[in-house]
């Protein structure tokens, strides 16, 4: 069978089963039954559009049946296939460690529900084609990810979402007011259709204008340099479930959105946006290292380096080159990975000694040799030492930056990876070395091998994905060639 | 001393099905002239303000003894299964199907699934609406 909606089942499958759980609130045992087969349903589905996409080139569907740019499309690259997948596998383990570590009454309050929708909003903001469609599946995920954040009722988590729901009502504003100046200019909403006006009337100042609104407005919700100043504060209020999927996701799908925007729309005037782009991540990049080394609370050390990383894949997506786009496309999914990994485990490491201060820890590799191996692994791999996956994007991306002459700010970024390493093994340094310093409280073993297992397959598949890179590497050529020819994308939905 | 508003609560039963009529009339022109799901939804949640303004919450809760959080799970699943009945046809997501029928009562009568969506978004504005304001006026 010919299956012309493929692409919208790693969307749908997930609201289905979101909405099935509403039904069965008390029910525990039913909604992690349904979440998982939900999620798995979607993983086989996604992995079988990425081979769709890989066989038969771009996929799309303009719904309703409508000719393209009058009906909403939706297209599926190997870029945005490549990253519903991870998506859809980072939430399969998260919600795995969930069960012994978010808490009966947490989850008897639409928890699973909440983590579906906010997949459904993910997924779709990184599959629609459609750039008011975009705003709406922003609102779903940003809505799902509201509740997620103050689930629990805690007082730090009440303060800190007020700080985050005002920070994300603004920037939708914004997004609102950049989408009615951008119809105002070219008349159309799809975004091949977009792409194609705005080659029409080749980039004047007004769209140079508007370029920069949609990067302030991606640019708070992904958290670059002058704009990331709520993310610190809001990521460590909720629990580590939470966090995790926060910090592998959401910051990703304002990467996502500036990288789509900056190859897609304003191809025509690199010299200004993506020379502010630029600059703007080599800021970001610096203001994540200082915050990674300032602090000695695990929650905090991580979250910085979720922004470091933000800026290293922009900058990459700044060379505007087969290159650096390509690093840009590995590192991301690399980063998607290695976060997700990185919080279960420190997560781990919390409920093991019971804190979050690095100076009240020491000695756990003698009681924890699993967990510190692990942690050791991650560490390693989000650093980018060879055989593990943050080497190869972060060369692909230095490559870009010689070949477009950005070699100055490219020796940031890879200094950037020195200051990386050395925070995250301060970590483990002071966590699993030395003399123990006080008596850990007891804890149930079969919680934490519970909890060690989504966390063991997490930085499984992230080595996997470092020494698996050859064969994973067409794949990457692919999202990165449309990433670079915006021909490709255009002429995929604008076929008739 | 306990307040007496025989007045408010005579005017309410009768008013309720005035407002009650008028969102389902707005509901079904919601086609051809403004109107829709959405205004419907918000017409009947008015109505049943106004009974939980003229009686007390718990009065409501045994007229309507619905959980309306459930009914705004009732309302996604219509609105998705509409939608994603197109699946089952091979035809591109939320392609929507009509036609004319001859109906004993109302004779020649077009009809469409866009119909069915628009009662998927009644219902998910009705229960979330009552469901924020019993939530908030339930809350002692």
């Amino acid at each position: 069978m010919n299956m012309i909606n493929l692409l919208l089942f790693p969307i749908i499958i997930p609201f289905f089963f979101a909405m099935i759980l509403m039904f069965f609130k008390e029910q525990v045992v039913i909604q992690r039954v349904l979440t998982l087969i939900g999620l798995a349903l979607s993983l086989v589905a996604s992995c079988w559009l990425v081979a769709t996409v890989k066989t038969e080139g771009i996929q799309t569907v303009t719904l309703g049946s409508w000719p393209a740019p009058f009906g909403i499309s939706m297209v599926s690259d190997m870029f945005s296939a490549l990253l519903v997948t991870t998506t859809i596998l980072i939430t399969f383990f998260v919600v795995l460690y969930s069960f012994s570590s978010i808490g009966i009454e947490r989850e008897r309050f639409f928890y699973y529900p909440a983590i579906l929708f906010m997949i459904t909003g993910i997924n779709g903001a990184f599959t629609t084609g459609d750039i008011f469609n975009m705003f709406v599946f922003f609102e779903v995920l940003l809505i799902a990810s509201y509740l997620l954040i103050v689930l629990g009722g805690e007082k730090r988590q009440l303060r800190e979402s007020i700080k985050y729901i005002l920070v994300n009502v603004i920037s939708s504003a914004i997004f609102v007011i950049a989408v009615a100046y951008l119809y105002s200019v070219v008349g159309t909403l799809n975004m091949a259709d977009i792409s194609v006006k705005i080659a029409e009337i080749n980039q004047p100042g007004i769209i140079s204008v508007i370029a920069i609104l949609f990067l302030i407005v991606f640019g708070i919700k992904g958290a670059i340099f002058p704009l990331y100043f709520w993310l610190p504060g809001s990521y460590a209020a909720p629990p580590i479930p939470v966090l995790a999927l926060f910090g592998a996701l959401l910051t990703k799908v304002g990467v996502y959105a500036i990288t789509r925007t900056y190859t897609l729309f304003f191809v025509h005037d690199i010299g200004f946006t993506h020379q502010f782009l630029l600059v703007l991540s080599i800021l970001t990049i610096i203001a994540g290292c200082i915050g990674a080394l300032a602090y000695f609370d695990l929650k905090q050390i991580i979250i910085y380096n979720i922004i470091i990383a933000v800026g290293v894949i922009l900058f990459g997506v700044a060379q505007m080159n087969t290159a650096g786009l390509e690093g840009a496309v590995y590192y991301l999914i690399h980063d998607m990975l290695i976060k997700g990994a990185l919080f279960v485990l420190i997560g781990i490491i919390i409920y093991v000694t019971g804190t979050s201060n690095l100076r009240e820890m020491g000695g756990l590799i003698k009681t924890h040799g699993t967990l510190g191996w692990t942690y050791l692994i991650a560490a390693f791999g989000l650093a980018g030492i060879p055989p593990l996956s943050g080497f190869i994007g972060k060369v692909l991306i230095a490559k870009g930056a010689f070949e477009a002459d950005h070699a100055f700010s490219s020796v940031i970024v890879l200094a950037s990876s020195l200051i990386v390493l050395l925070s995250v093994i301060r970590i483990f340094i002071y966590a699993f070395w030395g003399p123990q310093q006080h008596v850990l409280p007891a804890r149930d073993q079969r919680v934490y091998r519970q909890m060690m297992l989504p966390a063991v397959m997490l930085v499984l598949i992230t080595a996997a994905y470092g020494v698996g890179a050859e064969w994973l590497m067409p794949y990457m050529k692919d999202a990165a060639d449309v990433l670079a020819d915006p021909s490709i994308y255009i002429n995929a939905v604008l076929k008739e | 001393m306990k307040t007496n508003d025989v007045i408010l609560q005579t005017a309410t039963k009768v008013v309720f099905f005035i407002i009650f009529l008028f969102s389902i009339h707005i509901f079904f022109v919601g086609h051809y002239a403004p109107g829709g799901g959405f205004v419907g939804g918000l017409l009947t949640t008015g109505a049943i303000v106004l009974l939980l303004l003229a009686f007390d919450l718990k009065t409501i809760q045994q007229i309507l003894p619905f959980n309306f959080t459930i009914v705004t799970a009732i309302g996604l699943v219509l609105a998705l299964s509409t939608a994603g009945a197109s699946i089952f046809f091979n035809v591109p997501f939320f392609t929507h199907a009509y036609d004319d029928f001859n109906l004993p009562l109302f004779g020649k009568t077009s009809l469409h699934t866009a119909m069915f969506f628009d009662s998927g978004v009644y219902l998910v504005v009705v229960g979330s609406a009552i469901t924020i304001i019993q939530s908030i006026g339930g809350d002692d």
